[in-house]
């Protein structure tokens, strides 16, 4: 899983302007059968993001929202069981959830004497039954079951996912029997940067010192790997010296460089742990 | 003073009477009455005596070192204050001294224009520096750039104008370019003219020298310089050389050393021992460039060397010369000397009756020079065989002292084969972060929320600032400041709060001692290093072969026997962000944080060593001694740091200040309290006799001192304390309980170092004797003081003063056959008097149960002491742990109850909040004092038995007991004090705490969560993921809700295999989070809706593209159970009955209620949903919008549900049995 620069740059190139929908999952793994899924999935919504990251700005001018809202209204008056906002974001190459979020929100603005706060859209997003139209509500609800990459389902597996890992990592520890301090505890005692755990007693892998292991379900890309190295390893390292990455769905190989540094990047639990050794002389 | 050399010289005068009138001034009882007049009458010149003999070996040598270009001869009258002259010299100081320091030499432009731009490059310290100053095109680039006081700039004395001392300071040319103005003969000259003078450059070895600031001070030879401009005469003094006038480009004349040094390693590329039987040269080295042998037989005047020699070496033994290591060095110069050059005295025999004058030269050939060198180091011994085992060894080798003395060349290989001071180098540490500590850094320790999260950011860009120093500093072209300057201050400018700076600082103090206390910090060529490369040269091949390759990547070091203060490696890193942070407040706090610092390791009560006491084993004690060697350089670093930033604000590139000017700025600046009181320190130091420890860091400060300084009554008291001290430690008296002998060599290096840092005037060393002794040592009380105790070895010693390898470069050079690097040294003195004394602090009186524990330690051994306090403090801190996790969190607990109490009272609001705070801290902090008693039992309890494991177990019991009862009060005392103080304080904080958690869980989010289970005692947690199982679920809503493919759908199976899944996620906690729980219930409950409406595309022939009914009714079966037994969170089957989900019936045709009725029944049979509610749901239903017909169908099952009696499960059973049919009507309808 850990794929080198151009191997990762094939399957990034084979995921310009495809939509975020499950179709679009399943002829991508048709096209790498050899890469496991949910490394696929991880790269795909990672690319994915960084493309509406790029064009997330036109998608919001006061234009396009208009021009956007009108084709939903003229839609769904012809007619209102079609699937028209899921294919208005198609369409215009955004993400449904998002493009639900932005009607959503334009509608509400119409409809609403006060402009809808970040929680209530985020409450009816969650549960679309609280939208006050019907149809919207449907339309809603069908742009995010079908959108793979963002909305409030997506964030939940996500979540899921991610803790799930934590705690298998969690279980590998106290399998190996190295004693940690986990997140919770690490944030009781008032610490400021918090990796999912502090070895007690740091460990050896592959001859690098280990103090702390950082648990990722991710691809580690470049992108999101220079945001972690900047939000979180180094500010790691700054706290409590070297460590360890496990991106559980793999990582570019080239990304592997700072292990003299001090961060250590692996795709599973090490298996050569060193720990040290109470002289019992 | 030429006429008490002459009246030795004539045996008028012994040595021995010279050297006691030269040291105590009183003529003592020893004296002959007739050496007694000789001297009396010079009686003022006694104190330029040693200046004048130190200038007049430099001078003297000159024709022998002379790797620069030529330099123009003195203008005659210089030798006016020669004996014989007319009128003779000059009586007043003004005369003597311009005979002794001639004017200095102003820059030649030739030579300028490099140095220059390197100093371009440099930082440009001071408020007034110009940022854009050091990237190319800034004004000051090419001038002043290369004038940065600490940075290597040493002050300009004497430059050129002959009239007057405040005019040759008032406008100095190029004032801080070391190379030409080599800081020495500072005091500007007379009118009598000029002295002949070395002007040398050598060629920088290192590039990386020549970036970074430590341009040499000492590479170039002493005396002061000629402008090169000037064209003046030949020499015709009777010291005269005859060298040729005018100056060379520097260009050219590194083109000829380059041919020279060419030659030298074709022609001879091992240099050959000369005999002593032959004086003739080897054919080998017949050249004109190559080394001249040197001969004992040849030498001119034995007698006269010999005596020079043991005047000069008596004035080194007595610490009459500023700096021992200086001496030895230009000593070693004269021996490693290649040849003599071609003066057209040369071959004069030397006049019989001149013998005994000084009008002949003094070395007058190679064999001259060598055998005053020989002699001189003979004297030197004892000195000699204190260094480092390479040093020995190269002496040992030296094939000239074989020559001349077979003797001291057996010595020095007895004391090299006994000698175990190997210095090696420590591995540059690798950049290791601070560690985050809950105690110091976490939110408690933080004024608000955001200066707690400023400063993590800060702490966050620090390191990334350090980083990218790390990996870009050794780049050529970059810049410190325009690489990191702006980010730097963009981060300083965040520290707003206070205590915000007070952590950074913190941060950047630790992180500052994690780097730097060792001098070859990550990454950076350094002082020190050179050594080990050069020291096996010329014994294995081999290794010489990969050491001459491993110096070409390292290149040597340059900084000369005396360098000025520099921050090599990683401390360059912290001096420029000092400098770019250009920061007030910064500096402030990083001031008081290092003298705090300082104050607390400079009184560490370091453990003295019993010698041969059996109590003590070897390990202690070498423990004991790093543990010294970990404080010093501390010390050092810290100590350093803080006279670079005290000082900073007072040093430019501008000249001293002089005249009325200076008086002003002298009388403002006494008004200035010193930012550390290193007076008191130094006196607390000697009195205590940890000289050894504390001198070695107060020179480091000092070195940073700026010009105004010295002359500040403080610091000249401060001053005439070191001198005396320097005056003091003479080598070779070894009593008991003196100091050791390295320990006094540690001292003599830093301070000899010290007092030729350019801002340190040389008319301090020369003290008057009207000069009391400043310091009276209260010898009473320090009869075991550090100072007696070996500490210092040579490693040490060495990583202290890296300039002593210099003397190890030297040699190795002439073994290797380079002249690289030899070339000036010493600069001259000025000898004046100075007043001033400094003054006793008070003494501080003492608990006498602290006294009595002090006296119980005293005959203890050390460690008893270290183990004590290492229990006192840590159960004392542990106690206040404890206390916080058991009575404190208790105290919490009850505040909970107490508060969920209110809340049951008060209603859900309980009012407000900071009221219930203060309500429940008015009843729980009176339990506060159960604290100290609780407290003090802990330490009861914990600290006799640490004690106890902690000691030797023969320890007497009387001992024993004491020990645990001190280390008892000890801990109490500091548990109880920091208890007594702070207790209430930390109820308030925790109760505070506690009580908005309990609020926030109070509010609606998480609510009523219940308790939750977890996995049963089997299980092995391999059911699917929860992410895995929303996933799939997800793809069947998707699925459902379309758009979807012709070909797609699910098969029931696969539906029912889903199902069964979730039960196992479920009922398998390990890998369930609350949130994904919500997720799962909330789209369960979407699958039954879909499944009510029959929605659930099929897989299977076209014509059956729906789920049969029975199996419908199976998997909403399946949730209802996975409701009720399963989900521990709340499942929302409210939705079931949403506009939405009740109107995805809306589409079906024909619209089939039967399974939506039987969902209903089951969830009030199971109990998941009460008939209210449901009621409730269906009344709301019919408020929304439907199609007329679909309202009626609506309200037909509305009547039907109603309809159902509320009875028990028989009936229902019935219910079921008949509702087929039902279904089948309302199909119909």
């Amino acid at each position: 899983m850990i794929l080198t620069k151009a191997q990762y740059d094939e399957i990034a190139q084979c995921l310009v302007s495809v939509p975020p929908t499950r179709q679009s999952l399943r002829k991508l793994k048709q096209r790498f059968p050899s890469q496991s899924q949910a490394t696929l999935l991880s790269i795909f919504s990672q690319e994915y993001q960084k493309h509406i990251k790029r064009t997330h700005a036109k998608h919001h001018t006061l234009e396009a929202i208009e021009s956007y809202y009108q084709r939903y209204l003229n839609g769904v008056l012809k007619n209102g069981a079609a699937p028209v906002l899921l294919e208005l974001a198609n369409e215009v190459d955004y993400a449904p959830s998002l493009m639900a979020r932005l009607i959503l929100e334009r509608f509400l603005q119409e409809h609403e004497e006060t402009p809808p706060s970040k929680s209530v859209i985020n409450s009816m997003l969650r549960d679309p039954s609280q939208i006050p139209d019907g149809v919207l509500a449907n339309q809603v609800y069908q742009c995010i079951v079908n959108d793979c990459c963002y909305g409030p389902l997506v964030d939940c597996i996500k979540h899921a996912i991610g803790h799930e890992h934590e705690v298998l990592l969690r279980d590998l520890l106290l399998e190996k029997n190295l004693s940690f301090l986990d997140e919770d505890q690490l944030r009781a005692k008032g610490y400021d940067k918090t990796p999912d755990f502090i070895l007690q007693v740091p460990v050896a892998v592959e001859g690098h010192i280990i103090h702390w292991i950082e648990s990722k379900a991710s691809f580690g890309d470049e992108c999101s790997h220079h945001a972690y190295l900047h939000d979180q390893f180094w500010s790691y390292w700054n706290r409590f010296g070297p460590g360890l990455v496990i991106y559980w769905y793999g990582f570019i190989q080239e990304l592997d460089c700072n292990r003299e540094r001090g961060i250590l990047l692996k795709a599973s639990f090490p298996t050569d742990i060193v720990t040290l050794c109470h002289s019992t002389v | 003073m030429a006429a008490v050399l002459e009246s030795l010289l004539r045996e008028e005068v012994s040595v021995e009477a010279a050297v006691r009138w030269i040291a105590r001034s009183a003529q003592s009882s020893e004296d002959d009455p007739g050496e007694a007049a000789a001297l009396s009458s010079l009686q003022p010149l006694r104190k330029e005596f040693v200046p004048f003999l130190l200038n007049f070996l430099r001078e003297q040598s000159s024709r022998v070192l002379p790797q620069g270009p030529p330099t123009p001869a003195k203008a005659p009258g210089a030798s006016a204050a020669l004996p014989g002259r007319a009128g003779g010299p000059p009586r007043g100081s003004r005369g003597a001294r311009s005979q002794l320091f001639p004017p200095t030499e102003a820059p030649s432009t030739a030579a300028e224009a490099p140095l220059a731009r390197r100093g371009g490059r440099r930082r440009c310290p001071g408020p007034a520096r110009e940022r854009g100053g050091r990237g190319p095109g800034a004004p000051e680039e090419g001038f002043s750039g290369e004038s940065v006081p600490w940075a290597g700039g040493r002050r300009l004395r004497g430059s050129g104008s002959p009239s007057s001392p405040s005019l040759a300071l008032s406008d100095p040319p190029n004032l801080s370019n070391l190379e030409e103005f080599p800081p020495v003969g500072s005091v500007p000259p007379g009118p009598a003219g000029t002295k002949p003078s070395r002007r040398i450059n050598p060629t920088p070895v290192s590039e990386e020298r020549s970036l970074s600031k430590p341009k040499t001070c000492f590479t170039s030879p002493p005396i002061s310089c000629v402008p090169s401009s000037q064209p003046s005469a030949l020499d015709t003094s009777p010291w005269g050389l005859g060298l040729p006038p005018g100056c060379r480009s520097l260009q050219e004349e590194r083109e000829m050393l380059r041919k020279e040094r060419s030659k030298q390693l074709l022609q001879s590329p091992v240099p050959t021992c000369p005999t002593p039987e032959s004086g003739s040269p080897l054919p080998s080295r017949t050249g004109s460039l190559t080394d001249e042998p040197a001969d004992p037989a040849r030498v001119s005047s034995c007698q006269r060397l010999e005596l020079v020699a043991l005047v000069y070496s008596s004035c080194i033994a007595e610490n009459l010369v500023p700096n021992l290591f200086l001496e030895l060095f230009f000593v070693l110069q004269l021996l490693t000397a290649r040849r003599m050059v071609a003066a057209k005295h040369n071959d004069h025999e030397p006049s019989p009756d001149a013998l005994d004058s000084l009008e002949n030269p003094l070395f007058q050939s190679i064999h001259d020079c060598v055998f005053f060198a020989v002699q001189v180091l003979e004297h030197q011994f004892q000195v000699l065989s204190h260094l480092d085992k390479g040093t020995l060894k190269l002496l040992a080798e030296n094939e000239r002292l074989l020559c001349f003395s077979p003797a001291l060349q057996g010595r020095l290989r007895a004391a090299y084969e006994g000698s175990a001071a190997k210095v090696s180098l420590a591995m540059p540490p690798s950049a290791q972060a601070v560690s985050f500590q809950p105690e110091t850094d976490n939110r408690a320790n933080f004024s608000s929320d955001r200066a707690f999260h400023t400063f993590k950011k800060q702490r966050d860009v620090f390191y990334e600032v350090l980083r990218e120093w790390e990996d870009r500093h050794e780049e050529p072209g970059w810049d410190f400041e325009k690489g990191l300057g702006s980010r730097i201050r963009a981060m300083m400018g965040q520290l707003s709060a206070a205590c915000n700076h007070s952590h950074f600082v913190r941060l950047f103090q630790k992180q500052l001692l994690q780097m730097c206390q060792h001098p070859g910090g990550a990454g950076a060529a350094v002082l020190g290093e050179a050594p080990d490369v050069l020291s096996m040269l010329g014994a294995d091949k081999l290794g010489r072969l990969r050491r001459l390759q491993e110096r070409l990547v390292a290149p040597q070091s340059s900084g000369g026997p005396c360098p000025p203060p520099t921050f090599p490696g990683c401390q360059g890193f912290f001096r420029d962000f000092i400098l770019s942070a250009s920061s007030f407040q910064f500096n402030q706090h990083l001031m008081d944080s290092l003298s705090l610092k300082i104050r607390e390791l400079n009184g560490l009560a370091l453990p003295q060593h019993e010698p041969s006491d059996d109590g003590e084993s070897d390990v202690d004690w070498q423990g004991e001694r790093r543990q010294f060697a970990v404080v010093l350089l501390s010390l050092r670093l810290l100590a350093k740091f803080l006279g670079f930033v005290a000082f900073l604000p007072y040093r430019g590139p501008e000249p001293p200040p002089t005249g009325e000017l200076q008086d002003s700025i002298l009388a403002l600046r006494s008004q200035v309290p010193p930012v550390l009181d290193v007076r008191a320190l130094l006196q607390q130091g000697l009195r205590a006799r940890r000289a050894v420890l504390t001198v070695p860091w107060l020179v480091e400060f000092l070195s940073f001192a700026d010009h105004v300084v010295p002359l500040l009554d403080y610091y000249r008291s401060v001053f005439t304390v070191l001198l005396h001290l320097h005056r003091s430690l003479v080598l070779s008296q070894e009593n008991e309980g003196e100091m050791c002998f390295l320990n006094k060599l540690l001292l003599l290096a830093v301070l000899g170092w010290l007092f030729q840092i350019p801002t340190v005037p040389e008319d301090l060393f020369f003290l008057g004797e009207s000069q009391s002794d400043p310091f009276e040592v209260d010898t009473v009380a320090s009869e075991h003081g550090l100072d007696s105790v070996p500490v210092v070895d040579q490693q040490l010693l060495y990583t202290c003063c890296p300039y002593i390898g210099e003397l190890r470069k030297l040699l190795a050079s002439w073994v290797s056959g380079s002249s690289g690097r030899s070339g000036g040294f010493v600069r001259k003195i000025t000898p004046t008097t100075t007043t001033g004394l400094g003054a006793q602090p008070p003494q501080t009186g003492q608990g006498l149960q602290a006294q009595l524990a002090q006296a119980f330690f005293h005959n203890q051994p050390p460690s008893l002491r270290r183990t004590v306090e290492f229990v006192a403090e840590r159960i004392g801190s542990n106690c206040v742990k404890h206390i916080k996790a058991t009575l404190v969190a208790d105290l919490v607990h009850q505040a909970e109850l107490l508060l969920q109490e209110q809340l049951v009272t008060q209603g859900q609001e309980g009012g407000d909040p900071a009221h219930l705070l203060e309500i429940l801290c008015s009843q729980l902090c009176p339990h506060g004092a159960q604290a100290l008693t609780q407290g003090r039992e802990f330490c009861q309890r914990k600290s006799p038995g640490a004690v106890r494991a902690l000691l030797p177990e023969e320890t007497p019991a009387a001992v024993l007991s004491s020990a645990e009862s001190i280390a008892v009060g000890l801990a109490t005392e500091k548990a109880c004090a920091w208890l007594s103080a702070n207790i209430t304080a930390l109820i308030r904080r925790e109760v505070k705490v506690a009580v908005s958690r309990t609020l926030r869980a109070q509010g609606p989010e998480p609510a009523a969560w219940g308790e939750r289970r977890g996995c049963s005692h089997a299980c092995e947690h391999h059911a699917p993921l929860p992410s895995h199982l929303i996933s799939e679920i997800k793809d069947v809503l998707s699925l459902a809700v379309g758009p979807r493919d012709p070909e797609e759908g699910v098969s029931p199976e696969h539906l029912e295999q889903l199902l069964g899944q979730l039960g196992q996620t479920l009922r398998c906690r390990q890998f369930l989070c609350p949130p994904a729980e919500q997720h799962l219930a909330k789209c369960s409950v979407e699958l039954a809706s879909l499944l009510v409406a029959d929605q659930i595309p099929v897989l299977g022939p076209p014509a059956q593209h729906r789920l049969e009914r029975g199996q419908a009714r199976r998997l909403l079966l399946m949730l209802l159970a996975l409701w009720k037994d399963d989900f521990q969170g709340p499942v929302p089957l409210q939705l079931l009955l949403s506009p939405r989900n009740v109107g995805l019936l809306a589409d079906t045709r024909p619209r089939e209620w039967d399974l939506l009725l039987f969902l209903l029944r089951e969830l009030v049979e199971k109990g998941l949903m009460g008939r209210l509610e449901i009621e409730a749901c269906l009344g709301s239903l019919r408020e929304a919008q439907w199609p007329g017909d679909f309202s009626e169908e609506l309200a037909t099952l509305f009547h039907l549900f109603l309809a159902e009696p509320h009875l028990p499960e028989p009936q229902l059973r019935v219910c079921e049995l008949v509702q087929p049919n039902r279904g089948a009507v309302l199909a119909q309808s």
